[in-house]
C-alpha cells in the first residue's frame, strides 16, 4: 500500500500544476462555502442572543394604548392587583463624541422576573441583585459591542447632560449593540422618569385588564415564531445559494483536474496492476491520496473562509440592519468545530468531485493506452446521459415554475435551470463545433475544429464553471441594476416632501405641526399616523394619511381601482403594500379584515403599491378612520411641503426651536442619500460573493488550460514539425480557447437574462414579497462578455507563453516523452 | 541537391557542454537513397533534425539547391519543412484529432500540393483504404507507420527524411514497410535519407554513412 501510494504521489512531482489545481479547487470551494456559513451562523447566533436578552416564560404582554410608554403607576396597580408582570423599558442612547454611535438600552426589573426567566442567557435567579440594582449599579454589555465602541470595562461612563452609564460588566451571551441596566437607571438614561415600554405577562393566559386601566393599556396576545429569524431567512437563503454555487464551481476545478490526472496515469495504473497491486489496494491508495488533498485544502479553506467572512461581515451587518433592523456583531468567532466541519466539507467535495474518476479507475481497460479520441467518444456517451439528465432538470424547473409557491421551490427552479444549462453545455458546444466542421475547407481549419472537439472533454468542466459564473453575474447584476433603477425612481416619487420631521410622541408632533403651520412658506403638512399590529402572524404597520393632492400625484401605485384615493380618504378603502398583499393573499377588490379594539373592521383593497426594502407589511388608511378605529394610533412624523427655496430656513428654524425636544429633521436629499447608501450596502455582500464566484470560474479555466497546456504540446509538436511556425501554433491555440470561451459566453448571456427574470419575478417575490420589472442592460452584458473573454484570454496566455517561448529542442523532446 | 559541410552541433546538459556533431560532411544527390547509421548517441537523429530545419547548427553549412538553411528565418524553415521535405518519425507523430484520410492529406494540403488521385493511390499502395475513417489510436503500430509514410509522400517532397521508420515494428513488418517505402520513393524520384540501426535494411539503400561520436566514420556505396 505504501509503495503504491508513493508511486501514485510521484505523479504530482512531474505535474505539480495538476496537484495545485486540485488543492486550489478544494481550497476555494471550502473557503467560499465556509465563509458564507460563518456569516450565516454568526448572524443567526446573534439573533438567538437578541431573543435571549430577556427570555421569560411570559408570552403575552401589556402595552400602552397610546404613545410609546405606559406609566409606572399602572404597573404598580397591576402588581397590587396580583398580576405577575415584569416591566421593560427600551430606547436608544447616543454615545458622546463624533463617532459615538448608539446603543439599545433595555431596562429590566430583576425582582419581578418570573421564575425560570433568563437574562442574557443566564438564569434570572443567578443575577447579583445588590450589584445590579444598587449604587452605582451595573450595565451589562456584550464583549464584542464593548470592544467595537471602545468602552472601558468596570468604570462608569459619563454621557451628556450629567448622565452616566453604570460600570460596564461583560455578558458573553448578550446581543450585540445592547446594554441592559436596572429599569430605574434606564429611566434616567432615556430621560423618561416613571415610564415603561411594556409589561411582560407570565404564562400564556390573557386576563382582562381592570376597568380603570383598560382605556390606557391593552393586552397583546402571545406571538408565534421569532420575527427576526423569520424575516431574515430569505436573506440567508440567498447567501447560502451563492455559497453553494461557488462551492459547485470550485468542485468543477477539482473534478477536471482529477479526471485529467487519471487519464495521464493510466500507464502507471496499468504498471502497478501488472506488478501485482490489487484493485482494492489501488482504489484505497487513490482514495487516500484524495483524502490528503482534502484535509490540506480543508484547513486552508477554513482559514481563508473566515478571512472572507470577516471582510464581508461589515457589509452583511449593514444589509441586515438596513433590511431588517437586525443587529449583527462586527466580529466573527472561530470555534474548533468549524475546523472539523471545513475539513469534512472538503472531504465531501473531494469525494463528490473524484467519485466518477474512482469508478472509472475501477473499470478502466488497463491494457489500453491513453486514447484521446476514445476519451472523446466515451465522453459522447456521457454527453447523451448528461443531456437526458438536463432534460429531466428542465422538467423539474417547469414544475417549480408552474406549481411552486415558496422560496425553496424558487431556488430549486433556479438551481435546476443552471444545472441543466451546465450539463447541456458540452453537448451544445460539441454540436456547434460539428456544424462548424462541415463548413471547414482548409487543412488547418479542419484540424482547428477537430482538435477543439478533442479538447472539449478536458475543458468542459471549466467551461461549465465559466457558464455558471457568468450567468449568475448577468442575473444578479441585472437584478441589482434593475432594482437600483426601480428603487431610485420609486424614491423620487415617494420622497416628494421637502422635509421629514419626527418627534418622540403624538403631543410633541402635534405641537411641531401647529408651529409649522404658522411658518411662512409651508405649503402642506402631511401628518403620518401609525399603529403596529399583526395580521396572520406578520408584523404590519397601519399608516393613517390625510387627503392631500400630494399623495394622489406623487404616491406610485402598482394597481388601483377607479377613485382609489377618494375611497381611501372617505375611510372606505385600504391600500396595501405589495408584499403585504402577497403574504395575505389579497387582490384588488377583496376585503381586508383588521382587528380593531372596538371589533373587527373590514375594508376593500382599493390599490397596491410598492414598498421596497420594508420587511414589515404596510397598509394605508385614512388618518381619521385609523384614529377612530384605534385611538392608540400615534403621530410620530410629518412630511412638510414648502415653497421653493424655503427648505433651509425652515429646517434651521425647526432645529433651533426643537433640538432639545428630541425632534429630528431631515431634508429630502439627505433621506434619499441615506436610503441609497442602505441600498448599496445591502447588495455589497451579494456583489462581492458574485465576483468571487466569477474569479473562481476564471481560475478553473486557467488551471484547466494550464494543466492541458503541457499535454497539448504533444499534440502541437507534429504540426510544428510538418511546417507550422510557433507563432502560428500559438495563434491557433489561442483561437481555440477563444472559440470555446466565446461560444460559452454567447450561451451564458441568454441564460443570465433568464436567471435575472427568475430572480425578479420569482425569487424576489417569494423572498421579499415584491416583484420588479425585468431590465436588460446591453452595456452590462457586453462588459461581462468582455470580462469572460478576457479571463479566458488571460487563462490561455500562460500555456501560450510557454509554447511561444519553447525552444525547438523542447518541442522535439515531446516526441520522445509525450507520445 | 543536398550538401552538408563541416556541420557542428552541441547541447548544454546537466553534465556540461555535449558535442554531438563534430564536423560532418555529406552530399546527397537527387533520387539517391542514403542510410544513416551508427550507435546510439552518435548523432544520427540530431543530423536528421538539422537537415529538417527542426534545429539550427552551431557552425557549418547545410546547402539545399545551393541555398544555406542556416540563413533562413523561422518562417522560411517552416516552409522548408512544409514544402521541401517529407518527415517520417519512429513514433509516427500522427495528429490524433484527425482521421486517417485527413492525416494522409494534411501536409499536402498545407503545402498547397494536394492531389486527390495521388493520395488515393498512396492509400491503396499502403493498404489504408479500409482504414480511412479511423483515428490513429485505433490503428496498430504498422498501420500508423504506413499512414505516416503516406502523409510524408503525399506532398511529393523532393527529399524524404525518415528517423528509424521501422524501429518499432517486427522484422517482417519492417521489411514490408521498407519495400513499400522504397517503391514509392522510386515512383516519386525523390531522395531518401533514412536513419536505421539495421544492416539488413541499410543494405537495400544506395549508400550508407556511418557516424561515430559525431564524426563520419565510414561511407560506402
Amino acid at each position: 500500500m505504501r509503495l503504491c501510494l508513493l508511486a501514485l504521489l510521484s505523479h504530482w512531482r512531474r505535474h505539480p500544476l495538476q496537484g495545485a489545481s486540485i488543492l486550489t479547487g478544494l481550497w476555494l470551494a471550502t473557503a467560499l462555502w465556509t465563509g458564507v456559513q460563518a456569516l450565516n451562523s454568526q448572524a443567526r447566533a446573534d439573533y438567538a442572543r437578541a431573543s435571549a436578552v430577556l427570555a421569560t416564560p411570559a408570552q403575552a404582554q401589556v402595552l400602552p394604548r397610546q404613545g410609546q410608554y405606559l406609566a409606572q403607576a399602572d404597573y404598580v396597580t397591576l402588581r397590587r392587583a396580583g398580576w405577575a408582570v415584569t416591566p421593560l423599558l427600551e430606547g436608544r442612547l447616543r454615545l458622546p463624541g463624533e463617532a459615538g454611535g448608539t446603543l439599545q438600552v433595555i431596562g429590566i426589573e430583576p425582582l419581578s422576573l418570573p421564575a425560570g426567566s433568563q437574562v442574557a442567557g443566564q438564569p434570572g435567579e443567578g443575577v447579583d441583585l445588590l450589584a445590579f440594582i444598587g449604587k452605582p449599579g451595573q450595565a451589562w454589555i456584550a464583549p464584542d459591542t464593548r470592544q467595537r465602541l471602545g468602552l472601558p470595562l468596570g468604570e462608569t461612563m459619563p454621557l451628556s447632560e450629567g448622565l452616566q452609564l453604570p460600570p460596564l460588566v461583560e455578558q458573553a451571551q448578550l446581543a450585540p449593540g445592547v446594554v441592559v441596566v436596572d429599569i430605574a437607571q434606564a429611566q434616567a438614561l432615556l430621560q423618561v422618569p416613571e415610564q415603561m415600554s411594556r409589561l411582560l405577562l407570565a404564562g400564556t393566559a390573557e386576563p382582562t385588564l381592570p376597568a380603570e386601566l383598560a382605556d390606557r393599556l391593552r393586552v397583546q396576545p402571545a406571538e408565534g415564531a421569532d420575527d427576526l429569524q423569520r424575516l431574515t431567512d430569505s436573506f440567508h437563503l440567498n447567501l447560502t445559494a451563492l455559497g453553494l454555487l461557488a462551492f459547485i464551481v470550485g468542485l468543477f476545478i477539482v473534478h477536471a483536474a482529477i479526471g485529467l490526472a487519471l487519464e495521464q496515469r493510466r500507464a502507471l495504473l496499468r504498471t502497478l496492476r501488472a506488478c501485482g497491486v490489487g484493485l482494492a489496494t489501488l482504489l484505497a491508495a487513490l482514495t487516500l491520496e484524495l483524502g490528503l488533498f482534502a484535509v490540506l485544502s480543508g484547513v486552508l479553506g477554513v482559514a481563508s473562509g473566515y478571512l472572507i467572512a470577516s471582510l464581508l461581515l461589515a457589509d452583511v451587518s449593514a444589509s441586515l440592519r438596513g433590511l431588517y433592523g437586525a443587529e449583527v456583531a462586527g466580529q466573527l468567532s472561530l470555534p474548533a468545530i468549524w475546523w472539523l466541519a471545513g475539513v469534512a466539507i472538503s472531504l465531501l467535495g473531494a469525494l463528490l468531485a473524484g467519485l466518477s474518476s474512482l469508478v472509472r479507475a475501477a473499470r478502466l481497460p488497463l491494457l489500453a493506452l491513453a486514447q484521446p479520441q476514445a476519451w472523446r467518444q466515451a465522453q459522447s456517451r456521457w454527453l447523451r446521459g448528461q443531456a437526458l439528465l438536463a432534460l429531466g432538470l428542465l422538467v423539474l424547473a417547469a414544475i417549480c415554475w408552474g406549481l411552486g409557491d415558496s422560496l425553496v421551490s424558487a431556488f430549486v427552479l433556479m438551481a435546476s435551470l443552471l444545472l441543466a444549462a451546465a450539463l447541456l453545455l458540452p453537448a451544445l458546444l460539441d454540436g456547434a463545433l460539428a456544424l462548424l466542421a462541415r463548413r471547414c475547407r482548409g487543412p488547418l481549419s479542419e484540424w482547428f475544429i477537430a482538435d477543439s472537439r478533442q479538447q472539449l472533454p478536458a475543458l468542459s468542466l471549466a467551461l461549465m464553471a465559466l457558464l455558471l459564473a457568468l450567468a449568475a453575474s448577468v442575473g444578479v447584476g441585472s437584478m441589482t441594476q434593475g432594482f437600483r433603477l426601480t428603487f431610485s425612481g420609486w424614491l423620487d416619487q415617494r420622497l416628494a416632501a421637502d422635509l421629514y420631521v419626527s418627534a418622540p410622541n403624538t403631543t410633541q408632533t402635534q405641537l411641531v405641526m401647529d408651529a409649522l403651520a404658522a411658518q411662512p412658506g409651508v405649503e402642506a403638512l402631511l401628518p403620518n399616523w401609525t399603529l403596529d399590529t399583526r395580521l396572520q402572524g406578520w408584523p404590519v404597520q397601519l399608516q393613517g394619511i390625510v387627503d392631500d393632492p400630494h399623495y394622489r400625484e406623487g404616491w406610485p401605485l402598482l394597481e388601483q381601482q377607479a377613485d382609489a384615493w377618494a375611497q381611501l380618504a372617505a375611510g372606505q378603502g385600504v391600500m396595501l403594500s405589495e408584499q403585504l398583499a402577497r403574504r395575505l393573499n389579497l387582490r384588488l377588490g377583496e376585503r381586508l379584515t383588521l382587528p380593531a379594539p372596538s371589533g373587527e373592521q373590514a375594508l376593500p383593497v382599493v390599490a397596491l403599491y410598492a414598498d421596497y426594502g420594508n420587511p414589515k407589511g404596510q397598509a394605508l388608511v385614512a388618518a381619521d378612520w385609523l384614529r377612530r378605529a384605534w385611538p392608540e394610533a400615534t403621530l410620530g412624523s410629518l412630511a412638510v411641503h414648502l415653497a421653493p427655496s424655503r427648505g433651509e430656513a425652515v429646517q434651521a428654524w425647526l432645529e433651533a426651536a426643537y433640538a432639545d425636544a428630541g425632534v429630528r429633521v431631515i431634508d429630502q436629499a439627505g433621506l434619499k442619500a441615506w436610503s441609497n447608501q442602505v441600498f448599496e450596502r445591502t447588495f455589497a455582500a451579494t456583489a462581492a460573493l458574485n465576483s468571487l464566484t466569477l474569479g473562481v470560474a476564471g481560475i478553473a479555466l486557467f488551471i484547466s488550460l494550464l494543466t492541458l497546456g503541457h499535454s497539448r504540446l504533444g499534440q502541437l509538436a507534429p504540426l510544428w514539425a510538418l511546417g507550422l511556425g510557433r507563432r502560428q501554433l500559438a495563434g491557433l491555440s489561442l483561437g481555440q480557447t477563444l472559440l470555446l470561451a466565446g461560444l460559452t459566453v454567447l450561451l451564458a448571456m441568454p441564460l443570465g437574462v433568464l436567471l435575472a427574470y427568475c430572480l425578479v419575478a420569482v425569487v424576489n417575490v417569494q423572498a421579499f414579497g415584491w416583484r420588479l420589472p425585468l431590465y436588460i442592460f446591453p452595456g452590462q452584458l457586453l462588459n461581462l462578455a468582455a470580462l469572460g473573454l478576457c479571463s479566458s484570454l488571460l487563462a490561455a496566455s500562460g500555456p501560450l507563453w510557454q509554447l511561444a517561448r519553447r525552444q525547438p529542442a523542447d518541442l522535439l523532446r515531446t516526441f520522445a516523452h509525450e507520445r | 541537391m543536398l550538401v552538408v559541410e563541416n556541420l557542428h552541433k552541441s547541447f548544454v546538459t546537466a553534465q556540461g557542454h555535449l558535442a554531438v556533431l563534430r564536423g560532418i560532411d555529406l552530399t546527397l544527390e537527387a533520387g539517391v537513397s542514403l542510410a544513416l547509421m551508427g550507435e546510439s548517441g552518435s548523432g544520427k537523429s540530431t543530423l536528421l533534425h538539422l537537415l529538417a530545419g527542426l534545429e539550427r547548427a552551431d557552425s557549418g553549412r547545410i546547402l539545399v539547391e545551393g541555398v544555406a538553411l542556416a540563413d533562413r528565418r523561422e518562417a522560411d524553415l517552416a516552409r522548408w519543412r512544409r514544402e521541401g521535405i517529407g518527415l517520417v518519425f519512429q513514433q509516427y507523430n500522427l495528429i490524433s484529432s484527425l482521421d486517417v484520410a485527413a492525416n494522409l492529406a494534411f501536409q499536402a494540403r498545407l503545402a498547397g500540393r494536394y492531389d486527390p488521385a495521388w493520395v488515393t493511390h498512396l492509400a491503396e499502395r499502403l493498404g489504408l483504404q479500409a482504414l480511412l475513417t479511423r483515428y490513429p489510436e485505433q490503428l496498430s503500430g504498422g498501420q500508423q507507420q504506413r499512414v505516416a509514410i503516406g502523409r510524408a509522400l503525399a506532398s511529393r517532397p523532393p527529399l524524404l527524411l525518415a528517423d528509424e521508420p521501422t524501429g518499432s515494428l517486427d522484422e517482417a513488418s519492417s521489411e514490408a514497410v521498407l519495400a513499400l517505402l522504397l517503391q514509392l520513393v522510386g515512383e516519386l524520384g525523390c531522395s531518401l535519407l533514412m536513419v536505421t540501426h539495421s544492416e539488413r535494411l541499410a543494405a537495400r539503400l544506395d549508400r550508407r554513412l556511418v557516424l561515430h561520436h559525431g564524426r563520419v566514420a565510414a561511407v560506402s556505396e
